[in-house]
């Protein structure tokens, strides 16, 4: 069976389809096993040709002189929250899928941890129709697996999934009933969908804001162990195991997590997971800093031995994808004391920029190691993954590895302005995006066309 | 220094100026008259968003000892009430031109970010469980003069250190006068991770001999709700500091406000090595002094405490001297 591409299977605003040439680019898509200079022939919307660099000349092709430029498969990212319906104020589809075409991603999908929540088909049918309206990038939206995310009573699964539900999610707040919990999974053996989980058991993070450890202890903050999220990874690992379920696990945070997705995956567990650019990057000492814009999340930034497990695991693949966990709040519901703050930050148009910055340019991690699982985030949800292949839908990156930037000195796409690294001078920065066929995206100061 | 917000950002000489600026006060705190012309027209707004007694009335006499103007608010009655943010309510005060904003708050990093907020200097009166500096000083001042010097002296922190705002402040600046710190308390009230504060940690008083100063902390009746202790009875049996351990040479201390019969026995807060007293003596005078070095001294570390320079030079602080 194959998979529907982002462009087939999301929804977006419609665009022309894109008939262009990158010339000289440096084409890398480590999943197809290419890595060359290339001219990159795109016709109507689809990846034509990759000629050798500096051949073809057409003049029916717009023509990008992208020569010490990197093409990469567009990013994908299956975790972010663009805030409709209800919450408008911090980002909607249009700001929030403008901030993903800037990071380079060709697509995303969207939490229904709204208000109210993505409960209903009706729910559903109205975000679709909003997509087609106004998304930049092919958007998927999830629905929730209870009802009002309530926890007690499980959602009309299968007319939602008919109503165009990728999958289901409480993202947000963790599915506390294991009755629940089971009877999701045997349901999805009927209407299919992947189940997307934050977990975290509430009992053992109580009211805790940042993690448990020495930095918790000298700053008074009421810490969360990280076995709240373990102990629950473990429980519904076992719970998909007996049910023959496909779980997803939504950003990892612990090195005890990291190590209950690996040893479910190997008893045969059909469970993927992500890792967020935060906690790729950062560890707890952030939260010294006690500004809750920059360094407030759930799960929190976590201690150096569990970034360097996440790592590990993006090696090894026990991480399938990184996801940004995208969460835009205002300003006044993050300028407050640090408990008193709304969790989350932004990341759609930071993620590659700053993991670039951060783990590819000191050499922890290499770049097509990043390639790979910023696109990571497509399969888990039954999507094609965005490749370069010829004959494949394009969905292209066109990244300047050298550029130097600073975050926000510009604004952000995003309606919010709480990323994580604002501020902070990024190396490597997206120029072009091209999302479903269709240039979703390009940097206002990289001019199109110049070298034709 | 700009603001007193963390023990943590006073170096040793900004603490000892603090605590020698303290001695001077104490001596003009035994004058007929009391009260002394330094901030005389100068604002001071006292900004409590929690219940406080000893802490808001101190700050708030120290700052009509230095003839200061006093704001006072409390978050019951006012627009703090009405759910004004933080940020507003401090730009609306900011109208009034304050010197100083000394501000209690439940959550922590309150303080900080009111010190991005205004031109005033910003004194943490508490934030959450985070920091409560002019605490830490006003016990090192109390030992100090005490002791001589806290140089190895071995303190123990005895309680509820997780919700202590105090164990984490005193702990820091014990420390930083060259004591050894042991906390102790049971493991569900003693943070994990703690030890890399640079302290001991016991989950027993068995060796509470070895200390020369007991500091108890406040216990809670609601941490039993919590299951943080099964019970005030069991907790006591464990951790009460009463005349069976406390020996005679030992020197105890308690933040206030105290839980007779639970952390404390009834005969040791009225024993002579109860410093107690001393603490809320010594509190006014540390917290004058606070208000000193942050809005007159600036920075001049030389200038003299006590009459020894001409009343009003220009553009300099009348010296505290002076009777007002």
């Amino acid at each position: 069976m194959s998979a529907a591409t982002v462009g087939e299977a999301l929804d977006a605003r419609p665009v022309e389809s894109a008939s262009l040439l990158l010339r000289e680019a440096t084409v890398l898509d480590p999943v197809a096993g290419i890595d060359a200079h290339h001219d990159v022939v795109i016709r109507d919307g689809r990846i034509a040709e990759l000629a050798a660099p500096g051949t073809v000349d057409d003049d029916s092709l717009e023509t990008i002189d992208a020569a010490g430029l990197h093409a990469f498969p567009a990013f994908f990212d299956p975790h972010v929250h663009l805030r409709v319906p209800g919450q408008e104020h911090k980002e909607d589809i249009e700001t929030g899928t403008r901030a993903a075409a800037a990071g380079g991603y060709c697509g995303v999908i969207a939490m229904a941890n709204t208000t109210p929540p993505v409960s209903t088909a009706a729910d559903v049918e109205a975000l679709r129709e909003a997509a087609r309206e106004g998304a930049s990038v092919p958007t998927g939206f999830l629905a929730t697996v209870t009802r009002g995310m309530e926890g007690a009573e499980l959602t009309d699964m299968s007319e939602l999934r008919e109503a165009g539900a990728l999958g289901f999610s409480d993202d947000g707040l963790p599915i506390r009933s294991a009755r629940i919990m089971r009877r999701a999974l045997q349901y999805q053996r009927l209407c299919g969908g992947t189940i997307a989980l934050h977990e975290e058991d509430p009992e053992l993070s109580g009211e805790g804001v940042m993690h448990e450890g020495p930095v918790s202890a000298a700053l008074g903050l009421t810490g969360v162990p990280s076995v709240s999220e373990s102990t629950m990874i473990a429980r519904d690992a076992e719970l998909a195991r007996y049910e023959g379920g496909r779980i997803h696990v939504q950003h990892l945070s612990a090195a005890e997590s990291v190590e209950a997705v690996r040893a479910a995956r190997a008893a045969g567990v059909e469970i993927s997971a992500e890792a967020s650019p935060h906690h790729l990057c950062l560890t707890d000492e952030a939260v010294r800093s006690l500004d809750a814009s920059r360094h407030k999340m759930n799960p929190p930034l976590r201690a150096e031995s569990d970034r360097e497990a996440l790592i590990e695991g993006l090696r090894d693949g026990t991480v399938d994808c990184i996801a940004t966990d995208h969460a835009p709040h205002a300003p006044e519901e993050k300028e407050v004391p640090f408990e008193g703050a709304a969790m989350g930050v932004t990341g759609l148009e930071t993620a590659f920029a700053a993991i670039h910055t951060d783990l590819v340019l000191p050499g922890t991690i290499e770049l097509s190691l990043l390639v790979e699982r910023l696109a990571g985030g497509a399969a888990p949800f039954g999507l094609e993954r965005p490749t370069l292949a010829p004959g494949s839908e394009a969905n292209i990156a066109l990244c300047d590895l050298a550029a130097e930037w600073t975050v926000g000195e510009d604004g952000y796409e995003s309606r919010s302005s709480n990323s994580w690294c604002a501020g902070r001078e990024l190396t490597g920065r997206v120029v072009v995006t091209i999302a479903g066929g269709g240039v979703a995206f390009r940097l206002r100061s990289f001019s199109m066309g110049v070298a034709s | 220094m700009k603001h007193l917000l963390t023990i943590e950002q006073l170096s040793r000489e900004e603490m000892d100026a603090v605590l020698d600026r303290a001695e001077s006060f104490a001596e003009v705190g035994r004058r007929d008259i009391k009260k002394v012309p330094t901030l005389r027209g100068r604002t001071v707004v006292s900004l409590f968003y929690e219940s406080s007694t000893r802490t808001s009335s101190s700050f708030e006499l120290a700052a009509k000892r230095l003839s200061a103007d006093l704001i006072s608010i409390k978050a019951a009655g006012s627009s703090v009430d009405k759910g004004e943010s933080l940020k507003d309510t401090v730009a609306t005060l900011s109208a009034y031109d304050p010197a100083a904003i000394v501000i209690r708050h439940p959550h922590a990093g309150a303080a900080q970010l009111v010190a991005g907020w205004s031109e005033a200097a910003v004194i943490n009166a508490g934030d959450g469980k985070h920091a409560h500096p002019s605490q830490a000083l006003l016990d090192v001042f109390t030992l100090r003069r005490r002791l001589g010097d806290l140089e190895g002296k071995r303190i123990w922190i005895v309680g509820d250190v997780l919700h202590s705002r105090v164990a984490r402040s005193n702990l820091t600046a014990f420390r930083a006068m060259g004591a050894e710190v042991t906390v102790c308390g049971p493991p569900t009230l003693i943070p994990r991770g703690i030890e890399e504060l640079g302290c001991e940690v016991a989950h027993s008083l068995d060796r509470l001999g070895d200390a020369d100063v007991v500091y108890a902390l406040r216990m809670q009746n609601e941490r039993m709700a919590e299951s943080f202790v099964p019970s005030i009875r069991e907790y006591a049996a464990h951790f009460q500091i009463d005349s069976r351990r406390l020996g005679p040479r030992q020197l105890l201390m308690h933040p206030g406000p105290v839980n007779r019969g639970v952390e404390l026995s009834g005969e040791v807060i009225d024993s002579p090595q109860s410093l107690m007293a001393e603490q809320v003596a010594s509190g006014l005078v540390v917290r004058m002094a606070i208000l000193y070095e942050l809005l007159a001294a600036s920075g001049d570390r030389s200038e003299p405490a006590a009459g020894e320079r001409d009343e009003g030079a220009p553009g300099r602080p009348t010296p505290i001297g002076q009777p007002a």
